[in-house]
């Protein structure tokens, strides 16, 4: 009975969840333009959405956008990450909240105050203006935050002995960073990587905010696209980024965290 | 140049911890080709002075000599120093081979050169055939020949070894006990190595350092510690033995458990309170009477090769070691000969009745050979009873 009740509740759980997707990819394939009504099956809108230019730009800036702050925020986070657990005491816990705070603030507010702060610097260059670089700084930022925490966590459980035996046999602190530490910390920073991919992928509010008028990432494109009227290219499109989003994160969970913790630990007890 | 006697000298070292001072006053030095150990209760300090030695600690004052001259500004990668870490720290994504030939691919050395020795260590490490395992499927004992091996590879002037045998279970801890010293020998590299464990540290040093709460207690062959104790802490960390206070009447005269013994010791003040160590194996059972010390056995227990006993006398709970079984209740003398009566200057450990319970612990001590020094006689006869 309560076995029952407990897939009864999971299934309830998962429709609330799933339905909206469910109905936009099943509309997506709607040879009607209404939302009600079932017009037989089509490949249609998929086909017009491979044929619009707007679209093509926006996706080739969504993609080269996600690679790019991805590439930057794997950088400096992995440095940050390195940097944040060699600190030490009260420092450290400041440090590692103000890097978190992004992560719980709200995407409006973050959007907003990067605008604000652009707008100010704008005074200062005159030449630049709100576009590509804006939105490129605006997701490394946001992004930045992701790869520490997933890094900070793979630095915590290495063993500090490993860099020392490397200093020990003859490593510069440069060369045990880069032979031994970087090594044991890969899988956590790949994780990172594809973490803030997906963040970019995913993001609405911040690029609205901070994009040019002329750049459109794929989802600031189907929020305006929307705006002027139903069009059954959203659904398409709205259906391609649920299933890539999807399958990033399937990818980025079969990096089996315990799989790298056991290569880690070195089993020290009994001889076989 | 004529080589100096001292390869290392630790002169005055001190070492703090934000307000903890772990080390103080520590000067002590290490011959050429020499096993030296550090021994004493976890937490001791004998990681921290040993780490200081790898460079990777600094002390807070003090200075670190090596052959002359001093290295407190000499990173880990410039010492000629390698160590073995306590949990070994192979490097977990390289093999067998790959983890002993760190050391020489960073120093560049010719491929067909690691080859040969990578061969030869395996072999002195007792793994040959083993250069591609990965290391973490090796046992415990087997990656800490990988992790020995590793250090030796790099023909360091010393071999740093933080309790090595540690995670190991006794068998294989007695084996690689000798395994170690042979090495050491045939290699002829000093070694300075680090355990609680004091039979470890008498059998396999030339020279012991016991350490503890961050100070040097005592140094010197471990016949020296073990026969001659300085102060109440290295004669209870060491053996377990009797000790008792006293009272130095006159040059080789003492009088301790309420009697009059001759002694070998002088040079102490007329009246002055000592320390009195004596070994339960130097304790000879004899008939009650005469002029020995009177006893009555509480308690016997066979050892193997001989039978404990403990012994009340006088308030006092001895603890003796005889071939000849003893019937628990029965009346005995106790003899001591002079020269195995150890007297030793008070000293702040004098007045600890026993070591701290911790302390105790970690060192492996159980609680009987602990208690039987101090204990009340109420109380020791009641436990004896059980
Ligand atoms: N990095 C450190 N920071 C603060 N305290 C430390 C540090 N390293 C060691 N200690 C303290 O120093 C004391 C001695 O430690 P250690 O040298 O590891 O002892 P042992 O190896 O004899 O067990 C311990 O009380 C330990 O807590
Ligand atoms: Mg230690």
């Amino acid at each position: 009975m309560i076995r029952l009740l407990k897939k009864i509740y999971l299934a309830v759980m998962l429709l609330f969840m799933y339905a909206p997707i469910a109905v936009l990819i099943v509309y997506s394939f709607n040879a009607s333009r209404s939302r009600s009504v079932w017009g037989g099956f089509t490949l249609d809108w998929y086909a017009q959405l491979l044929r619009d230019k707007s679209i093509q730009r926006a996706l080739s800036t969504t993609l080269s956008l996600a690679f790019l702050s991805a590439l930057l925020a794997t950088i400096i986070g992995a440095a940050a990450a390195v940097g944040i657990h060699s600190m030490r005491g009260a420092f450290k816990k400041t440090v590692l909240a103000v890097t978190n705070i992004p992560v719980i603030m709200p995407d409006i507010v973050m959007g907003l105050s990067l605008l604000v702060l652009y707008t100010y610097l704008f005074h200062f260059f005159p030449g630049i203006k709100l576009g590509y670089g804006t939105l490129l700084v605006s997701h490394t930022t946001f992004n930045i935050p992701y790869v520490i925490l997933s890094v900070l966590p793979k630095l915590k459980q290495l063993d500090p002995n490993l860099y020392e035996a490397a200093l020990d046999l003859g490593c510069t602190p440069i060369k045990g960073f880069f032979k031994v530490v970087l090594q044991e910390i890969t899988s956590a920073i790949v994780t990172g990587a594809m973490l803030a991919f997906t963040m970019s992928l995913d993001d609405f509010i911040v690029s609205y905010f901070t994009k040019g008028d002329g750049d459109n990432t794929l989802s600031t494109i189907i929020y305006s696209m929307a705006r002027r009227g139903v069009n059954p290219k959203i659904n398409a499109l709205s259906a391609i980024m649920f299933v890539a989003v999807l399958l990033l994160l399937y990818v980025i969970n079969s990096f089996d965290p315990s799989k790298a913790q056991k290569a880690n630990g070195l089993g020290l007890e009994g001889e076989s | 140049m004529n080589e100096r006697e001292h390869l290392i000298d630790l002169v005055d070292i001190e070492k703090t911890f934000g307000t903890s001072t772990v080390l103080s006053n520590i000067n002590l030095f290490i011959r050429r080709n020499e096993f030296l150990t550090l021994l004493g209760p976890s937490g001791c300090g004998k990681t921290t002075t040993l780490r200081i030695i790898g460079g990777f600690e600094r002390p807070t004052r003090g200075d670190v000599i090596f052959d002359g001259k001093s290295i407190l500004n000499l990173p880990p990668y410039k010492r000629q120093v390698n160590t073995v870490f306590q949990k070994y720290a192979l490097f977990p994504n390289m093999n067998v081979a790959e983890n002993i030939a760190f050391g020489l691919k960073i120093k560049k050395a010719d491929s067909r050169y690691i080859k040969r020795r990578i061969e030869e260590m395996l072999k002195l490490v007792n793994l040959s055939g083993y250069d591609k395992r990965q290391v973490t499927s090796l046992s415990g004992g087997q990656q800490q020949r990988v992790a020995i091996a590793r250090a030796l590879v790099n023909e360091p002037s010393v071999l740093l070894l933080d309790e090595p045998l540690g995670a190991l279970d006794l068998k294989l801890r007695k084996e690689m006990q000798m395994e170690l010293k042979n090495m050491q020998k045939k290699l002829g590299i000093t070694f300075i190595y680090v355990t609680h464990d004091q039979e470890e540290a008498l059998t396999m040093s030339d020279t012991i350092c016991v350490m503890n709460a961050g100070v040097i207690q005592q140094m010197g062959r471990p016949e020296d510690i073990y026969n001659e104790p300085q102060n109440v802490f290295v004669a209870k960390f060491i053996g377990e033995n009797n000790i008792l206070d006293g009272v130095m009447r006159d040059d080789f005269w003492v009088e301790f458990a309420g009697k009059n013994f001759v002694c070998v010791d002088k040079g102490f003040a007329r009246d002055e309170a000592v320390d009195i160590v004596i070994r339960p194996e130097d304790i000879a059972i004899v008939a009650p009477g005469g002029d020995n010390l009177a006893g009555v056995v509480r308690n016997v227990t066979f050892k193997g090769v001989h039978y404990e006993m403990l012994i009340e006398s006088a308030g006092f709970v001895w603890k003796a070691h005889s071939t000849v079984m003893s019937q628990s209740g029965q009346e005995v003398g106790m003899r001591i000969a002079p020269d195995l009566i150890h007297v030793m200057r008070k000293s702040e450990y004098s007045f600890i009745d026993a070591l701290p319970e911790t302390l105790v612990e970690r060192a492996g001590l159980s609680n009987a050979e602990r208690g039987v020094y101090t204990m009340p006689v109420g109380v020791a006869a009641s436990s004896a009873t059980h």
